[in-house]
């Protein structure tokens, strides 16, 4: 089979959404034990921030690398959708999903939109202003602004409402999306089970974890 | 029973079709959903109108002939049941029962309820088979030592009959479902891993090309599944095309 008809091949896209998908759950878990430490410690914070936001790995590499995958993980979803709607030009009169498959599994593009709103907001928030300050203005080095920064976006009660908001739906998207994703590389055995909790125990943990941080600088500052 | 029945009528491939609404009543529990229909039908023809065409042959649930989606479930509500076996107890006196035909653009609708369902048969002859020598010496394929575990797995896997449910229950049209149990049924057994690598490949690439969606893991096909096809079978045809992949 020639490479260019393996990588249109429906299989071939569900395989790459899905590693895509299992890369972003793990910057994800990294995400959140990072700011975790700002609710302990803004020491620890700043510091930890202070090493990603100027390691030249981390910089140059990682970063690159997670935004071609967000990217590609929204774009494929996108030409995912479109297929599928193609492939029933002719909607059913009556149609009782619910009757054989969760909301979540059936609704992953709704959710999906609103995490990737979420993300062009982040990125306003927080990256952007992050590459005028160091590569635009090329301030000087300032290890202990990050938690002053963190806590000041999450003055504003809307913002933190969004983000709750956001966070709630990226655990509606996740408590589909981890299982699905492994299913896809085709891991179905005897820890399946086992999987499908730790991903719906994912699902909760980390998204609500983001918000209770949120919550956490928007009331206690 | 009386019933109020939404059906699908389209006059043939060409027309636009719409739902219409009919009442029929003396309808008893025990029958059968097609029996249902052939009453219903009978009645309709009585007063001059035009039969509802539908699927059906064996009525014994192991043909794959018959399909219907009937209240927005692919062989309505019952479970691992195909349409000739669901029975008119499943619905109640005075029930609005919608029936349309199974949708997909890879199943055009032929008329009314009947759709074409050729596209099975396209993705069967890429791949779905094994190449055995029949003149002369024919080896006994119970002569072969099999794992009971893969024998039963490859048994489970056959008993797929091609009806389409897991097409009309997606939400994508995808046909993975049937196309994994036709892959895994000879993948775990010997005579299938010769042609195991193009086999993959091959059904995948027709698959793709009848227009079938992607598989979201939505799992609505196994629950409607009148043949309780796993979505292990899934995952093992990813495996299988991962790995030939690399082959091929």
């Amino acid at each position: 089979m020639a490479k260019s008809a393996l990588l249109k091949s429906s299989i071939a896209k569900k395989v790459a959404m899905a590693l895509s998908g299992i890369f972003l759950m793990l910057f994800l878990a990294q995400h959140f034990f990072i700011n975790m430490t700002s609710v302990f410690s803004s020491d620890t914070f700043n510091s930890i921030s202070h090493f990603m936001g100027n390691n030249p790995l981390v910089q140059f590499v990682i970063q690159p690398i997670l935004i071609v995958g967000v990217i590609f993980h929204f774009t494929m979803g996108f030409v995912l959708e479109i297929q599928n709607r193609n492939a029933r030009p002719i909607s059913y009169a009556k149609n009782n999903g619910a009757a054989n498959s969760s909301w979540t599994s059936r609704n992953m593009i709704y959710s999906g939109v609103v995490v990737l709103a979420f993300l062009g907001l982040h990125f306003y928030d927080f990256w952007f202003p992050e590459m005028v300050y160091k590569y635009v203005e090329v301030s000087p080095l300032d290890e202990t602004r990050y938690f002053h920064e963190l806590v000041a976006k999450f003055e504003s009660p809307v913002r933190t409402g969004l983000y709750s908001l956001s966070f709630i739906l990226l655990a509606l998207h996740l408590w589909h999306g981890f299982s699905s994703s492994f299913q896809s590389v085709g891991f179905n055995n005897k820890y399946s089970r086992s999987l499908k909790a730790f991903g719906y125990a994912f699902a909760i943990v980390i998204p609500f974890g983001f918000i209770f941080i949120a919550l956490f600088h928007h009331f206690n500052h | 029973m009386k019933l109020t029945l939404k059906i699908w009528r389209q006059k043939n491939a060409q027309d636009k079709g719409a739902m219409v609404d009919y009442q029929i009543d003396g309808i008893e529990p025990d029958m059968s959903f097609l029996e249902m229909l052939d009453v219903f039908n009978e009645d309709l023809m009585s007063k001059g109108g035009e039969p509802v065409a539908f699927d059906h042959d064996c009525r014994e649930g192991i043909c794959g002939m018959c399909s219907l989606f009937i209240n927005g479930e692919a062989h309505g509500p019952d479970r691992g049941v195909t349409t000739c076996q669901l029975h008119m107890r499943m619905f109640k006196d005075g029930d609005t029962i919608t029936i349309e035909p199974f949708r997909a653009a890879a199943f055009p609708v032929v008329k009314d309820l009947v759709v074409n369902r050729s596209a099975f048969d396209r993705i069967q002859h890429a791949g779905g088979f094994i190449s055995v020598n029949t003149s002369g010496n024919t080896i006994d394929a119970n002569a072969i030592p099999i794992n009971k575990q893969d024998a039963d797995d490859a048994f489970d896997a056959a008993t797929c009959i091609g009806c389409g449910a897991c097409v009309a229950s997606c939400k994508n049209s995808s046909a993975m479902l049937f196309v994994a149990a036709k892959v895994s049924q000879y993948a775990l057994l010997p005579q299938g891993k010769i042609e195991a690598t193009d086999r993959v490949l091959n059904m995948v690439s027709q698959m793709d090309a009848e227009g079938f969606g992607n598989c979201s893991n939505t799992g609505a096909c196994e629950v409607e599944c009148p043949k309780g096809i796993s979505l292990e079978n899934i995952a093992r045809m990813n495996r299988e095309y991962l790995s030939a992949s690399m082959k091929g």
